[in-house]
């Protein structure tokens, strides 16, 4: 009975003895709240856990909403134009005309096969979500299942990255990593609503798969090799990041082998993914051979022969039972499977039948190599290198959590730790290389974030509650012990290790509320314009809105004959495709250098030559997006160096610095000679600055939308005069 | 030194017999399934550099089809030895439900493969 109530009042008192009928009434209700007490504490613990997985999965859908609430709800951007339009073709007409498409709309005159140059990943799980709704009944259109299939497939994310935090850490590492990816503006960057791009989805199936292959590793269990290797086919089908994966998970691997961490689990988990995931990507046709012959995925079959090996060698080892003679065999083992993988791998790649890594890829190891030999690849904002800025404005405290959370990862060293450590350093390096990459760097860098805050804020607390539990057990048990003496003198110390555990943990809960802060202000102001629509403010102060861009689309949609061509630069390829439903020439598919240098060749010509150009690619229209009136930055001209310079890749004739005055791109009247007289010049600024009188010979204006950002021209047809 | 390599690789071959010998039979048995399927996918290569690899397709989906059960039987192995510690808990059933399942996702992208 003292025992009992001891905890509670904490007095070293004893109770007056009472009637035993009233002890036996107290006791019984004693029992009966501690008892349900300790029942509910466990499941207290699963509510609370529920309750906030809940509350993140909400949060992180609607964080991404701010688009769709301040416009309309629209598909963003360029590629996203693409992805819309095939995903409404596979509505339409099926699986199977989807597979075997060929569009003769985009790339005139060559076409595209597009069933079998995309990643289908994204439309198929569109369709099949839009299928779902449809057969229960919710009459919903294609356009908004592509709009919110990013903020859904975020939430999902985020549940998955609860998981995978409870298997490298604990559930409250978990916990922590799921409400820190849900706003993280490096992952928001991409998936807001109307996003419809391959990373919304790439990154769910990325972190899924790692996921997977974790608790495989952990478990050695062939079922869970299985879904890691589905899970590695469903980002093979998402994303051409995929190569991330197959080679992050080999390099894992052979860390484990150095650091002597070989396992049969280990073996188990690797081969059955390997194999399986393997056989499972060259289904997508995109991919096809790709894993026996592309120099990108060798490490991955490296590494898987190199587990036969071990595995073999272990065997042995076992059976032997004997040092001695596993010497030997080992010698004669090692310097055989040795000598012929490097001549197997010299001659594959000598003879040119593994190929070296691509040009995407290759740029990624050696960064100044796209800028000298493909400027296509240089010339996408995406692809330069990261500045310090944009990891501020991306991860805020997570920059610094990072290495915290590296550091106890060293300390409690595990499989799954290690894991989560390659991933994070190998991420970030690439993060550095390119902005585009900071999105696969996101996930890393929060649930390594996610174990420093969880870890920390475990000690704290764990402080705190510790030395009130002395205090009290110290007062009950008496002065005039012996231990009390020395729990006086921890009595003495208590108050400021106390106070520094709530000053701690007061600073570590201001320091998150800033980064939620920072993330929402961060989504609402700079990730969440559709860049088809812009907004700026009028001289009154008033939001104004211009929605040219789908003017002028819908105006070639229904004042040009159906059959008409138009050509412009590459940017605008997929919207005019997918909105103004005509032909283009080339899009931001990009997979022809030398039809995209012809555009920018004709772009950067004498008008006459232009006009050749454009006869011989039967060109009716010319759309150009002008900046002049409105002070947008981003139009043609802007544009316009690549042009040349892509251009100038293919065809000699176009040199750059001929368009440069002493080495400077100048519009204005300073500008070079051929700079005035160029047919992108005429067509875009013509009329407001350098050359005021341009007389248009070979094209006459079509049209020009309410506030003269886009521009179309109509190519006349050759004068009937011989 | 050749005397010595020899008798030393004469007294490893024994060794290797004999300890072999022990294993249990049901072992050997995926053992002996492990080797055919290896010998298969030997012989396919073979009959490809004879007759060239066109269709690529079919030539990958029949190699991968052996090497893939093979790996697979390897790792039923593993779960079903006794011998092996990690796996203690595995009860051998779930083991090969786990085989036969695999085995049964890779034939279906065999045959769809195969083309």
């Amino acid at each position: 009975m003292l025992a009992r109530t001891e905890p509670i009042n904490g007095t070293a008192k004893p109770k007056p003895v009472s009637s035993p009928m009233n002890n036996f009434k107290s006791d019984l209700l004693n029992s009966f709240s501690l008892k349900s007490l300790k029942l509910k504490t466990k499941q207290q613990e699963l509510l609370i856990r529920v309750s906030i997985l809940c509350l993140v999965y909400v949060l992180a859908f609607i964080t991404r909403l701010f688009s769709v609430l301040r416009y309309e709800s629209m598909i963003h951007e360029f590629d996203p134009y693409f992805n819309y339009r095939t995903t409404l073709f596979l509505t339409q007409k099926g699986f199977y005309d989807f597979w075997n498409w060929f569009d003769s709309e985009s790339w005139y005159p060559l076409g595209r096969i597009i069933g079998g140059t995309l990643y289908p990943g994204l439309m198929v799980t569109a369709a099949i979500i839009y299928w779902t709704l449809r057969f229960l009944r919710f009459a919903v259109h294609i356009r908004e299942v592509c709009v919110l299939t990013a903020p859904f497939f975020a939430s999902n994310t985020t549940i998955v990255a609860y998981f995978f935090g409870k298997e490298i850490w604990d559930s409250g590492a978990g916990l922590v990593a799921a409400a820190l990816i849900a706003i993280c503006p490096g992952y928001i960057s991409r998936s807001v609503a109307g996003s419809y791009d391959n990373e919304g989805v790439a990154i769910f199936a990325l972190l899924w798969t790692f996921y997977l292959f974790v608790k495989a590793v952990n478990t050695g269990s062939l079922a869970w090799a299985l879904a890691s290797a589905f899970g590695y086919f469903y980002m093979v089908s998402a994303w051409g990041g995929y190569v991330f994966i197959i080679n992050l998970i080999p390099l894992y691997v052979m860390v484990l082998l150095i650091t002597g961490r070989y396992s049969l689990r280990l073996y188990v988990a690797y081969n059955c993914m390997y194999v399986l995931g393997m056989l499972l990507a060259m289904q997508i046709r995109f991919v096809g051979f790709q894993h026996v012959q592309s120099g990108e995925h060798m490490a991955a079959m490296g590494v898987f022969f190199l587990m036969q090996v071990f595995y073999f060698l272990d065997w042995v080892k076992y059976l032997l039972n004997d040092a001695k003679l596993f010497q030997v065999f080992l010698r004669i083992t090692v310097t055989f499977t040795v000598g012929v993988g490097a001549i197997a791998l010299g001659v594959g790649t000598a003879s040119g039948y593994i190929s070296p890594w691509t040009g995407r890829f290759y740029s990624l190891l050696d960064p100044t190599y796209a800028k000298d030999h493909i400027p296509i690849i240089a010339s996408v904002s995406e692809h330069q290198p990261t500045a310090w800025s944009s990891f501020m404005f991306d991860f805020h405290i997570l920059l610094f959590l990072f290495p915290a959370g590296l550091y106890f990862c060293f300390k409690r060293l595990s499989d799954a730790t290690i894991f989560i450590v390659m991933y994070g350093l190998t991420s970030m390096y690439f993060a550095g290389v390119m902005v585009r990459l900071i999105l696969v760097a996101t996930p890393a860098v929060c649930l390594i974030s996610a174990i420093a805050v969880s870890a920390t804020i475990k000690n704290l607390t764990l402080l705190l509650r510790a030395k009130n539990k002395v205090a009290q057990t110290a007062s009950a048990k008496g002065i005039g012990s012996a231990k009390s003496s020395s729990k006086g003198l921890l009595d003495q110390s208590q108050p400021f290790h106390r106070n520094g555990a709530i000053a701690l943990l007061l600073g570590a809960f201001y320091l998150l509320s800033k980064y939620a802060m920072h993330c929402t202000w961060v989504t609402s102001e700079a990730y969440s314009s559709p860049s088809i629509v812009l907004a700026a403010r009028g001289a009154h102060g008033n939001r104004v809105i211009f929605d040219d861009y789908r003017e002028a689309y819908f105006w070639l949609r229904q004042n040009t004959p159906p059959d008409a061509k138009v050509m412009s630069w590459w940017d605008y390829g997929y919207q005019i495709t997918a909105m103004g439903n005509r032909t283009v020439i080339v899009d931001n598919n990009t997979w022809n250098n030398t039809h995209i240098a012809t555009v920018g060749c004709a772009m950067s010509s004498y008008e006459d030559e232009a006009y050749e150009i454009m006869r011989s690619l039967d060109v009716d229209y010319v759309l150009v997006v002008f900046g002049g009136v409105t002070g947008y930055s981003s139009d043609d001209i802007n544009k316009f160096l690549w042009m040349v310079r892509i251009g100038g890749g293919v065809f000699p004739v176009i040199k750059e610095p001929d368009y440069l005055v002493n080495g400077e791109y100048r519009v204005d009247k300073g500008a070079s000679p051929k700079m005035l007289n160029c047919l992108m010049y005429d067509r875009a600024r013509g009329v407001e600055i350098g050359n005021k009188d341009v007389k248009l010979e070979y094209l006459e204006e079509a049209f020009t939308t309410s506030n003269w950002i886009v521009r179309i021209y109509k190519v006349k047809p050759p004068n009937n005069r011989w | 030194m050749a005397r010595s390599t020899s008798k030393d690789a004469q007294a490893l071959f024994n060794s290797l017999r004999s300890a072999y010998s022990a294993t249990p039979t049901s072992l050997k048995i995926i053992d002996l399934y492990v080797g055919f399927a290896v010998f298969t996918a030997l012989i396919q290569v073979v009959y490809m550099a004879i007759v060239g690899s066109f269709p690529f397709n079919s030539f990958l989906s029949g190699v991968l089809s052996c090497v893939g059960t093979a790996v697979l039987a390897v790792c039923l192995r593993i779960q079903v030895n006794k011998e092996n510690k990690e796996f203690k808990d595995l009860p051998p059933e779930r083991a090969f439900a786990d085989f036969v399942l695999c085995n049964l996702v890779l034939h279906l992208v065999i045959m769809n493969f195969l083309g």
